[in-house]
């Protein structure tokens, strides 16, 4: 538990909530995979100019918290020290069933987690509780496999 | 207005992101990784932006129509059918060997890491597949 940041994944996460509260006030719900999956046929052309905003805007706000004095070195892309090839290969895999997921499940972590639980879905209660724990489940494989 | 919203909304969201920790895969993994190395931080992420949109949901949905706009697009099912099983399993497993989601990926592209530009480009050829051979009836 060396690692562990309480307040700083508070302070994140209410700030989540404020951005999917911002958005939800002007009518959408702020899910990720949503909005990006809204950007691609068959969905209306008519109805990416704000998609392209909030996306744009995402990065930004990475973009910005350095800028504005947050500290990014705790970031690690590696987190099972895989070799560049084997690493290359699960960011594939990993984001293919990421893709296919949440198109399939209508979801991921924002849209069914921030803002499905806010609104007290019992779908997306399902789609967190399995999400994770099919999550959990490869994580311990993985790690098992890895040499612990 | 609600293109500057949509925006500000944005630049809130991936500021929040970077602050959380959600942008190191490896926090995330330390997150589901209760049997070797469990580091609970990302627990504080989803029960603070929850914490905030239960409250503020309940509140904003009793109005007739959003604050700033004419309705609200909101998802209209309630069923559990196979498919929010399985996509949630497929995803389940993709953040869990990448590290990463949907939100975090496109805000690291922030820091311009050909490994995360590798993964959103997987992650768009999933959802193009996803939608090509399985269109949702809805």
């Amino acid at each position: 538990m060396e690692n562990f940041t309480p307040y700083l994944s508070l302070a994140g996460g209410l700030i989540i909530g404020i951005a999917a509260t911002l958005l939800l006030a002007a009518g959408r719900i702020a899910g990720i995979s949503g909005i990006l999956g809204g950007l691609m046929p068959p969905a209306p052309a008519a109805d990416r100019k704000w998609r392209w905003l909030f996306l744009l805007g995402l990065i930004g706000g990475a973009v910005l918290f350095p800028i504005m004095g947050g500290d990014i070195s705790y970031i690690n892309l590696n987190p099972y020290n895989f070799s560049d090839e084997m690493h290359y290969g699960a960011l594939i895999v990993g984001g293919l069933l990421v893709g296919l997921g949440t198109t399939i499940g209508a979801g991921c972590t924002s849209g069914h987690g921030i803002c499905g639980l806010g609104r007290m879905s019992v779908r997306s209660l399902v789609s967190v509780c399995t999400f994770m724990a099919v999550a959990g489940v490869v994580v311990f494989v993985i790690r098992t496999v890895m040499g612990g | 207005m609600f293109l500057v919203i949509a925006l500000a909304s944005g630049l809130l969201f991936g500021y929040g992101l970077a602050l959380s920790g959600m942008l190191s895969p490896a926090k995330v993994v330390g997150f589901l990784d209760i049997a070797y190395n469990w580091d609970p931080s990302l627990a504080f992420v989803m029960g603070g932006g929850v914490a905030v949109t239960v409250v503020a949901f309940h509140f904003l949905l009793k109005r007739p129509h959003p604050i700033f706009g004419d309705k609200f697009y909101l998802p209209t099912r309630t069923d559990i059918d196979k498919r929010l099983v399985i996509g949630a399993a497929l995803f389940g497993g993709g953040w869990a060997i990448g590290g990463l989601c949907p939100g975090p990926a496109i805000s690291s592209l922030a820091y311009a890491s050909p490994k995360i530009a590798v993964f959103v480009v997987a992650m768009v050829v999933g959802v193009l597949i996803a939608k090509t051979l399985f269109p949702s009836k809805s």
